[in-house]
């Protein structure tokens, strides 16, 4: 029971979170393609900001906590995929989420 | 006289039955007709009469109703009725659900008073103002029909799932100060069986014939869920 509380608690959490950084994330897209930045033009700016890393660091985070929780209540209820199965291939989930959102983060902004 | 068009769910099949039509025919006026003078082998399950009992509920024109409160006029399209026993529970015969199940789960999600005055002591004092008691209050008054159980997509996908009257029932009793076994019952009612689950679709809320709602109840034990978890009560 406690478990699956706090995974319920990381997923509120990790929402609250997205809500966030998806506006961010959505007003930086807008900002920079108003311009017609070229794709060259945007990593120069973006390269070694630490700010911008931290922030797009935790929009990974957030997702990887996230998307599998949700996926757990969907495989649970549409697939019946219940049981220690679901959760371990949810965990190598959400390592690939963090694999695939930490490498672009690194390419943009390290 | 005018006629009604029924169609009844036997087991894998729908029965066609015609129903005379009266003033003020309520859904369980109709499958009482059936059965007393149309074909005695029907089975259905009803007590009261007067919307107290909560054994009569059907699934009339697809939606779960309480039928002897439910008036013909009101759920009838172009004088037909459909009427099939309650989603999610297992069919006894006919229209008879059995109800086992879901009183399992109020006994599962802590359902049961348990205090600790003996008779020799003095009543507990609830001020009716106080909030607890007003919660409390807003729940109390379920007749434990099933109506919401059937009409939740949430047990249809998952069958450990407690509930709206199960969980509505732990929610009462959360707000009775003079319960002893909160902490117990918090722990029942958490988790993927337990209120987290619920997707807030608000179908218990929509179709509860006591007007009560559920889904307030559920999000309540939300809230004392996530306190406990951070106290580390849970």
């Amino acid at each position: 029971m406690r478990s699956q509380t706090f995974l319920w608690i990381a997923q509120r959490a990790s929402a609250a979170v997205l809500a966030l950084c998806v506006l961010v994330h959505l007003a930086v897209i807008v900002y920079a393609v108003r311009g017609g930045l070229s794709g060259d033009e945007i990593l120069s700016r973006t390269r070694g900001n630490a700010a911008w890393f931290a922030f797009y660091s935790l929009f990974v985070l957030a997702v990887t906590v996230h998307a599998p929780i949700g996926l757990r209540a969907v495989l649970g209820e549409w697939l019946a995929w219940r049981g220690r199965s679901r959760d371990v291939a949810l965990l190598a989930f959400a390592m690939l989420l963090a694999w695939m959102g930490m490498r672009a983060v690194l390419v943009v902004f390290a | 006289m005018s006629v009604l068009r029924v169609s009844v769910r036997r087991g894998d099949v729908w029965q066609a039955f015609e129903v005379p039509r009266h003033e003020s025919q309520t859904v369980l006026d109709v499958v009482t007709h059936i059965q007393r003078h149309l074909d005695p082998t029907l089975a259905y399950r009803y007590a009261c009469r007067v919307g107290m009992c909560g054994s009569c509920a059907m699934t009339v024109n697809g939606a779960p109703r309480w039928t002897c409160r439910t008036h013909v006029d009101k759920v009838a399209k172009e004088g037909r009725l459909e009427i099939s026993p309650l989603r999610n529970l297992p069919v006894i015969r006919d229209l008879v659900a059995d109800m086992r199940e879901f009183f399992d789960k109020w006994a599962r999600a802590k359902g049961q008073f348990k205090g600790e005055r003996k008779r020799s002591d003095d009543c507990a004092r609830v001020s009716p103002d106080s909030e607890k008691r007003i919660f409390a209050d807003a729940s109390i008054e379920c007749i434990g029909c099933a109506v919401c159980y059937s009409a939740c997509d949430v047990v249809a996908w998952n069958p450990e799932y407690l509930g709206p009257a199960a969980l509505n029932r732990a929610w009462t009793l959360l707000n009775d100060e003079r319960d002893t076994q909160q902490a117990a019952r918090l722990r029942a009612v958490a988790g993927d069986a337990g209120c987290l689950s619920c997707h807030t679709h608000m179908s218990c809320t929509d179709r509860c014939p006591k007007a009560l709602s559920p889904t307030a109840g559920i999000a309540g034990l939300k809230r004392a869920t996530l306190k406990a978890a951070l106290r580390g009560d849970l």
